[in-house]
């Protein structure tokens, strides 16, 4: 092979590859979430769902159906009601989207592979940092929620835009309180090397933290405004909550954004509780020498990952369509009175359980 | 490579995304304005104050004990990374800063800054 690049095209060219290929995974995340989200709940309740829609006469249960509602949704004709801050109003959709772009960015999909002898990592951005990164960025999707509900004029979307935000950000101190003993056990704030430490299914995040686990999903759901905390667009009292006066393509930023980060913290939890991309009780990258083949070891660890997060992109159908909403106070009270302090002993006891076995 | 290189990259990809969705409303759809229809919705009641009144202060209490804790959990992720180099003595020093934030949050609760109603 007279075939040579140096470290940097090799970087470059992958990572612009990865990133149009993610990006394009992601912006595949809400027409199937949009399907599946009257589909499942119509076996729930033993209709039949959106069934019509198909493609030259076929019907193939209603896939097209997603792609009727976002045509329809992009022809429709924008309304800027009057009094509104236009300058905030236009700006609100771009806070929406681009915080969960950004995170998913900075998963780990799969195992490192090699290419022209260079170590290409399976994530775009691989920072040392990775918890952090997410956390900051995450906190971003609050302002999208604050501002466009302070901007449209309305005091339905006034009142959905303040109990969304302060939601948002009360279930965010346990979000960041239930990662702790996880950088406790692994010892990195590295996503990449938090999956490589999970070897086996008995040092899953899952099993070595399980209170974490519970605390991270609940405020999962509290941080994504999904049922049963989706006090911020109440129907039977707000109308639609923040995103009352938004229609069009800017409607669709918002659930964009709305799907594209449940689909982000889906992987960020099988990344961390879940195992990431191994595989229960076998080495996915031991398959490159096993076939022969470079990347498919990689393949399939991506395939488990995507395997993990369909499996919470479910539980987020099912507690919806399961679990009636919260009162608010009860919502806040839960965040602050039962998440916070459970978060800090689940803090210190893990510390001090690992302490007894390190340093003994 | 820079590995902020990528965030550069997904950030512009972001912004691009959102604001071409933002922009598009404009251009793409019939536009037929009227008075009636530009209204701010208020279940077809003509809308007769602004909706950018007082709002509870409840909202601005939470965002400051949102600061306090937030930070405390930012303190307690250095401290988890140096947890094998620091060992017992910042197990204690953590308790310790614990406790002072514990005493505030019975504090807070006590006051009920934190009751809804």
């Amino acid at each position: 092979m007279g075939l040579t690049a140096d470290e940097f095209t090799v970087q470059f060219i992958s990572t612009l590859l990865k990133f149009s290929i993610l990006a394009g995974m992601l912006l595949q995340v809400p027409p199937v979430m949009l399907l599946v989200e009257r589909r499942i709940p119509a076996f729930m309740q033993r209709r039949k769902g959106p069934n019509r829609v198909g493609l030259f006469g076929f019907r193939i249960y209603g896939v097209m159906q997603a792609l009727a509602d976002t045509i329809k949704l992009i022809f429709k004709e924008e309304v800027v009601p009057t009094g509104a801050q236009k300058a905030f109003y236009h700006l609100a959709p771009v806070f929406a989207v681009f915080p969960a772009f950004m995170i998913a960015m900075a998963i780990p999909y799969g195992p490192d592979i090699q290419v022209f002898g260079h170590t290409v990592p399976l994530s775009v951005v691989r920072v040392d940092v990775g918890f952090l990164f997410i956390l900051a960025i995450s906190s971003l999707a609050v302002y999208g929620v604050t501002i466009a509900g302070w901007a449209s004029n309305n005091k339905y979307a006034l009142l959905g835009s303040l109990r969304a935000s302060a939601q948002m950000i009360s279930y965010e101190i346990p979000l960041g309180m239930s990662l702790i003993p996880i950088v406790l056990i692994y010892g990195s704030l590295d996503l990449n090397k938090i999956v490589e430490a999970q070897t086996h299914v008995w040092k899953w995040g899952i099993f070595l933290s399980p209170i974490s686990f519970i605390l991270f999903l609940i405020a999962m759901f509290a941080e994504t405004n999904r049922t049963p905390f989706d006090l911020s667009e109440a129907e039977g009292e707000l109308v639609a909550g923040f995103h009352t006066e938004y229609n069009s393509t800017k409607f669709a930023a918002f659930f964009l954004g709305e799907y594209v980060s449940m689909f982000v913290l889906s992987c960020l939890a099988s990344t961390v509780f879940l195992g990431g991309w191994q595989v229960p009780f076998f080495d996915v990258r031991s398959l490159d020498q096993l076939v022969g083949f470079t990347g498919v070891g990689a393949f399939v660890g991506f395939g488990s990952l995507l395997m993990k997060a369909a499996f919470f992109m479910w539980l987020y159908v099912w507690v919806r369509w399961t679990i009636p909403r919260f009162r608010y106070d009860q919502l806040m009270g839960l965040g602050w009175k039962f998440m916070i302090p459970l978060g800090l002993i689940n803090v210190v006891v893990t510390a001090l359980a690992l302490a007894a076995v390190r340093f003994s | 490579m820079n590995p902020y290189i990528p965030v550069l990259i997904s950030l512009s990809f972001g912004l691009v995304l959102g604001g071409a969705l933002s922009a598009f409303a404009a251009f793409l759809g019939p536009r037929k304005p009227s008075t009636v229809k530009s209204e701010p919705f208020e279940c077809g009641v003509p809308m007769v104050t602004s909706a950018n009144e007082k709002m509870s202060v409840k909202f601005y209490l939470t965002a400051i004990l949102f600061i306090l804790f937030d930070i405390e959990t930012i303190f307690l992720y250095l401290w988890a990374m140096a947890f094998p180099q620091l060992g017992w003595f910042g197990i204690v020093e953590i308790l310790i800063f614990m406790l002072i934030l514990v005493a505030g949050y019975i504090y807070v609760v006590r006051r009920g800054a934190l009751e809804w109603d």
